[in-house]
């Protein structure tokens, strides 16, 4: 199967519903079917390989996914965030593309030798061109290319993770109930658009049959505002997102119509996590684990399990709140060590993962699987006699302190517990007695104040928690950690930060 | 029949159309409401044939019907009266559990 089968399902199912946008001015799914056919008709005029969309996430975003996919070329959607001359990279990759970008990134096309529509203009053209020649239905095989998204190099060079439609449909089959939404359900989506949460959002709530609107830039209170204004039912955000609507002073928080908040893309807070089930306890909370090579979530904890945690006195069940759910159906996860053998449960190693939905190439470097389909995610974890997945980082983030290797998740776990953190984060920092020591960076709450002492203190708890071994050599206080648009810390930005220059590889 | 994987199978019976999801390497008729579906856009399709009483389950929007021993799984995209099936035995409704939305 491809995608336009999902969107000919839904136009088809339910073509007069309203799937995108707002309730005035919103497109139906039968209308996103007709304008894509209307795009799918200008790529195949320009004799384009790629839709590449630099913009900001809107109405256009969905209309060039399935343009994209019914045209049988991938969708490349870029970070327009990145620097010039990574931008330039990228768009050197897709010469022959079709490209949607905002006016601000009129410079960025223009280095590349690319012509560009904006948005407006592209759903403008898409509707012409379906009145007067949308494209004909033509076979589009489920094993090319549907979007290639570029992962966002905070440990390594960008790699291009190519996702076929087999992956996405696969995704969509096995963890979404077609026509599942009632018609007054809405989704907001708050993550940018070179996510794979964006296209994995893009799919599955069209399928359901429940309306998305977007969230250009997040703010707590346009968030809040958003929310109410549109009755949104389903919410999805980054946890740094989560934790400053928690944390935001004199926010009034009340959502009477959310139903459903899925958080993921980076670690959530205890605290924060625990703050939001009491202050919102008609929401079902949903916690997702996935990667980009995994078209989206391959875990999940779902609402029950979420409240069961924080009602228990039972530790094990509380612990699940830090916990990233189990396995989706078609998904099979093993927490292997360092030799490539599975450890036994409760056991901390590297995990894999195998199943349909994962891809299978990194474009221009070949396979990204072993020879028995799994993948390496080079994220750290256990899983549970339950099997309930536990995230600890990832693999490039362990910090060698003398011989022994430690994950940073777990002190930045008992930092984020004191009730005056809002953020932390825990390095390995070049040392030449050590190779490296243990330092950490804490952002102190809105209204609070770490000082000299109140730092001593929080080194204090961190050895009591965890041990000698494991306690920063020094702890600072910084108004804010660098961390990418969609919440996921930058690492090597706090080491340059803390580590003379000289030293910094 | 072998179709391909999306193609979307519409009743000669009633309304029901269903999208193959699996179909695997078996080449077999599947029926609904007693007499043999049609690919939708294929030469066939707007033929109709009196229904079978006795397959009169009826199907539900959204749901999967599957035999994993066959290999063959369908999606219902309408709903309709009869009742899927291949050799005359009913298609059974995958039981999935709804998982909550995740993003």
């Amino acid at each position: 199967m491809n995608l336009s089968v999902l969107l000919d399902m839904a136009a088809e199912g339910f073509g007069d519903r309203i799937v995108v946008g707002t309730r005035a001015e919103g497109l139906t799914a039968g209308r996103v079917r007709e304008l894509a056919a209307g795009g799918a008709s200008l790529v195949a005029g320009a004799g384009a390989d790629a839709v590449l969309y630099l913009a900001v996430n809107g109405p256009a975003f969905p209309v060039a996914l399935f343009t994209a996919a019914r045209a049988g070329v991938p969708l490349v959607p870029v970070n327009y965030r990145l620097g010039a001359a990574q931008l330039d990279h990228l768009l050197a990759q897709h010469p022959k593309a079709l490209v949607v970008a905002d006016a601000a990134q009129a410079a960025a096309a223009q280095r590349a030798g690319l012509g560009f529509r904006t948005p407006e203009e592209f759903l403008r053209d898409a509707a012409a061109a379906a009145e007067s020649a949308p494209a004909e239905e033509g076979f589009v095989d489920p094993d090319s290319a549907a979007v290639i998204i570029y992962t966002s190099g905070t440990t390594s060079a960008p790699k291009g993770v190519v996702l076929r439609h087999a992956n996405l449909v696969s995704y969509v089959l096995g963890t979404v109930e077609f026509a599942g939404a009632d018609e007054a359900e809405a989704a907001v989506m708050s993550v940018p658009p070179y996510h794979i949460a964006a296209v994995s959002n893009a799919l599955t709530n069209l399928y359901a049959g429940r309306r998305v609107l977007v969230l250009e830039s997040f703010t707590p209170a346009g968030w809040i505002e958003l929310v109410r204004r549109e009755e949104v039912t389903n919410a999805m955000v980054v946890p740094t997102m989560l934790a400053r609507i928690m944390d935001e002073p004199g926010l009034e928080r009340a959502v009477p119509s959310l139903r459903s908040l899925a958080y993921g893309g980076a670690a959530m807070p205890r605290r924060i996590v625990e703050q939001a089930l009491r202050e919102w306890p008609h929401v079902g909370f949903v916690n997702a684990y996935g990667l980009t090579e995994t078209s989206s979530t391959i875990t999940v904890l779902g609402p029950a399990e979420h409240r069961a945690a924080l009602d228990s006195t039972d530790e094990a069940v509380r612990a699940r709140l830090s916990s990233a759910g189990q396995a989706v159906p078609g998904i099979e996860i093993e927490v292997r060590d360092e030799d490539g053998a599975p450890v036994p449960a409760g056991m901390p190693g590297r995990i894999w993962v195998r199943g349909e939905q994962v891809s299978t190439e990194y474009a221009g470097r070949g396979s990204s699987l072993d020879g028995t389909g799994w993948f390496d995610t080079r994220d750290q974890g256990r899983l549970d006699a339950e099997g309930y997945l536990f995230i600890e980082g990832r693999i490039d983030d362990t910090i060698i302190r003398g011989a022994e290797n430690i994950a940073p998740a777990e002190i930045e776990d008992v930092l984020l517990a004191h009730p005056d953190v809002a953020d932390a984060v825990v390095v390995g920092v070049p040392d030449e007695e050590w190779g490296q020591r243990i330092e950490a960076v804490v952002v102190a709450r809105p209204g609070t104040d770490l000082d000299a002492a109140a730092l001593d203190g929080l080194r204090e708890t961190v050895r009591a928690t965890l041990r000698s071994s494991k306690t920063p050599d020094r702890i600072h206080a910084w108004p804010e950690i660098p961390r990418t648009p969609t919440g996921k810390l930058l690492r090597r930005d706090v080491v340059a930060g803390l580590a003379p220059a000289e030293q910094v590889r | 029949m072998k179709p391909r994987i999306g193609t979307t199978l519409a009743s000669t019976t009633d309304a029901t159309t269903a999208v193959v999801v699996r179909w695997g390497d078996a080449d077999v008729e599947v029926t609904c409401g007693g007499a043999p579906m049609v690919d939708a856009k294929g030469p066939e399709a707007g033929t109709t044939h009196p229904a079978d009483p006795d397959q009169q389950a009826g199907t539900r929007m959204g749901k999967r019907y599957a035999d994993p021993d066959l290999g063959i799984e369908l999606l219902c995209t309408k709903a309709g009266a009869g009742t899927l099936a291949v050799g005359g035995t009913p298609l059974p409704l995958k039981d999935a559990k709804p998982l909550p939305a995740s993003d």
